[in-house]
């Protein structure tokens, strides 16, 4: 009888042996971090000087001039009245209540993080969508990505790059990038192989059908990913300030730990106003780029 | 007016699609049956010793219910399909050898395709689509458009310019699909089904059309079709295929008068039935 205990209790691992072997995988990331840790910062520094910079910009200019030049590019972008009327009374609101600063901040932090996805995603997802076996490398990546706890690859990072902009927004990418990588790749996949033979059949390069043909067609699907992008990016915002990095976010962590219900629900508040106002912005832009999908009047 | 030499030149082209297309050639080429194949490696035979001569300036029609292979056989002159076995030329262009730069020059330049379902760009311009060969090979914007429009005007189209395919009805797009094709000035037009999608009286419309442009331009003309109406009304010569192999080749009258087997006479006495009617 005895020897069968393994089939009621569960044959684990000898205890000494897990803790040698987490002390010797945290050693050794340790070490690694150490050595390595100042030459992978400098290799962000680039990034920082930027954040940096974006940041205070739309610090230092006076709310006016950084409010004229968002309408601005919300009009440009969905050419609709009522919804630059909308942003313009959202943002008001929220300079009355004093979080212009904070929005500002986190403004700040997701644009990049945006443009960042859109810049390292969309090449990922194009790559994905012509070769079946980088898809098939990519895709559990994008779903681990999605799926682990957004405080276990913290650790790693916060322990290699300390507190900051920099894992702050390596963490918002980690989250946020793969919409754009998945819906890029499908988009392209998507696009009517009758038309990708007619451009063949017309002497167009693979580079040629990409450029010409697969993603201003697959641009609905990828808009719709960014879009998905930047919503990510957002909820990742109250987790992102846990380690360091201002904004919206800060004064949200604050009130879970004292219990403000309203400072919460206004700094809410105000991180529900840039997600409408990214989101309406984006797809009205993209709406505007499909011109040929509309006004279909035959058959 | 077809007496030149042959300007393209087929000769044993095979096709056979499945895993290891190799591995069954010897079968194939013993005459194996398409059905005894297909069972015993899973492999099936699209084309099978396919030999042909199309002079320059003639409209060869390629004829066959769906599945003889007929789609398949146009796509290996411009090489959308690579062929198993066989040889194709054109002039004295080697198109099977040619480099993957090569091919796509050759695309460019001497062959071009109008499609079944048309296959128009819906994100461009009915303009843009006419010009696209164009914008491939990087010719100036000016220079471009100024040619798609004089396309666009030769196939009546005047005034759409700026709408989009989805604007247009099917006559109009398969239009806008010729206009497209004959933009690039080709020495070869492959026509792949291209007015089996139009309602009957769009069809001998656009039969009507191709048969003015071909008087005008005399392209050499490959039109591939399910029905031996069309094929006797545009075709200088007509091959009927079955089941991946060649029938018989000849000129409208002969493939009436002199049907080859009971495959091309039951094509045929169904048109003369209908010619009575």
């Amino acid at each position: 009888m005895a020897d069968s205990s393994w089939l009621t209790t569960f044959p684990e691992m000898d205890r000494a042996d897990l803790v040698a072997m987490r002390k010797a995988l945290d050693g050794a990331y340790r070490e690694f971090s150490r050595n390595y840790g100042d030459m992978i910062e400098g290799f962000f520094d680039p990034l920082l000087y930027f954040l940096v910079w974006f940041e205070k910009m739309l610090l230092a200019a006076p709310w006016s001039i950084v409010l004229a030049a968002l309408l601005g590019l919300t009009y440009a972008a969905s050419r609709s009245t009522k919804l630059t009327a909308g942003i313009a009374g959202a943002f008001l609101l929220i300079g009355y209540f004093g979080m212009w600063d904070d929005t500002m901040r986190t403004l700040s932090i997701i644009t990049v993080a945006t443009l960042l996805s859109i810049v390292l995603g969309v090449p990922i997802g194009i790559a994905m969508a012509r070769s079946d076996s980088v898809r098939a490398a990519i895709t559990p990546v994008l779903d681990i990505m999605q799926t682990m706890p957004a405080f276990v690859y913290l650790i790693p990072v916060v322990m290699l790059l300390g507190i900051g902009k920099v894992p702050g927004i390596i963490a918002v990418l980690v989250y946020a990038i793969p919409p754009v990588i998945r819906l890029t790749d499908l988009g392209i996949r998507l696009v009517d192989r009758d038309v990708l033979e007619a451009a063949t059949a017309f002497g167009a390069t693979r580079r040629q059908c990409l450029i010409e043909v697969q993603l201003p067609l697959a641009l609905p699907t990828i808009m719709a990913g960014v879009n998905q992008t930047i919503m990510m990016a957002l909820a990742m915002v109250v987790i992102a300030s846990m380690i360091g990095v201002k904004g919206l976010g800060q004064p949200v962590l604050k009130s879970i730990t004292n219990q403000y219900f309203t400072m919460g629900l206004l700094n809410g508040l105000a991180i529900v106003a840039i997600a409408i106002m990214f989101d309406r912005v984006s797809q009205a832009y993209a709406r505007r780029t499909q011109r040929h999908l509309k006004d279909v009047e035959h058959d | 007016m077809i007496d030149r030499a042959p300007l393209i030149r087929v000769a044993a082209l095979y096709k056979v699609f499945g895993g290891d297309p190799e591995s069954v050639m010897a079968m194939v080429r013993d005459g194996a049956p398409k059905d005894e194949v297909l069972a015993s490696t899973g492999h099936t035979i699209g084309l099978r010793n396919i030999n042909l001569e199309i002079s320059a300036g003639e409209t060869f029609v390629v004829m066959g219910l769906s599945g003889s292979g007929k789609s398949t056989v146009i796509r290996h002159f411009n090489r959308l399909i690579e062929p198993t076995e066989g040889t194709i030329h054109v002039d004295d262009v080697d198109v099977l050898n040619l480099s993957p730069t090569k091919l796509e020059e050759f695309r460019r330049h001497r062959i071009s395709m109008v499609f079944q379902r048309f296959a128009l760009f819906p994100h461009r311009t009915v303009l843009q689509n006419v010009a696209f060969g164009l914008t491939i090979q990087e010719v100036p914007k000016e220079e471009r458009d100024a040619k798609a429009r004089e396309w666009l005007s030769a196939v009546g189209l005047d005034g759409y310019e700026d709408q989009y395919p989805a604007q247009l009805s099917g006559g109009q797009q398969q239009r806008v699909g010729l206009a497209r094709a004959l933009c690039t000035d080709p020495d070869i037009l492959l026509m792949d089904e291209a007015f089996s999608a139009l309602d009957p009286l769009i069809r001998s419309e656009m039969q009507d059309q191709l048969i003015d442009l071909q008087n005008r331009l005399r392209k050499t003309v490959v039109f591939i079709t399910h029905d031996l109406n069309e094929a006797l009304r545009i075709g200088d010569r007509i091959a009927i295929l079955r089941d991946g192999e060649l029938i018989q080749v000849g000129p409208p009258d002969e493939i009436v008068s002199k049907p080859a087997n009971d495959y091309v006479e039951a094509f045929v006495s169904d048109v003369t039935r209908y010619r009575q009617a």
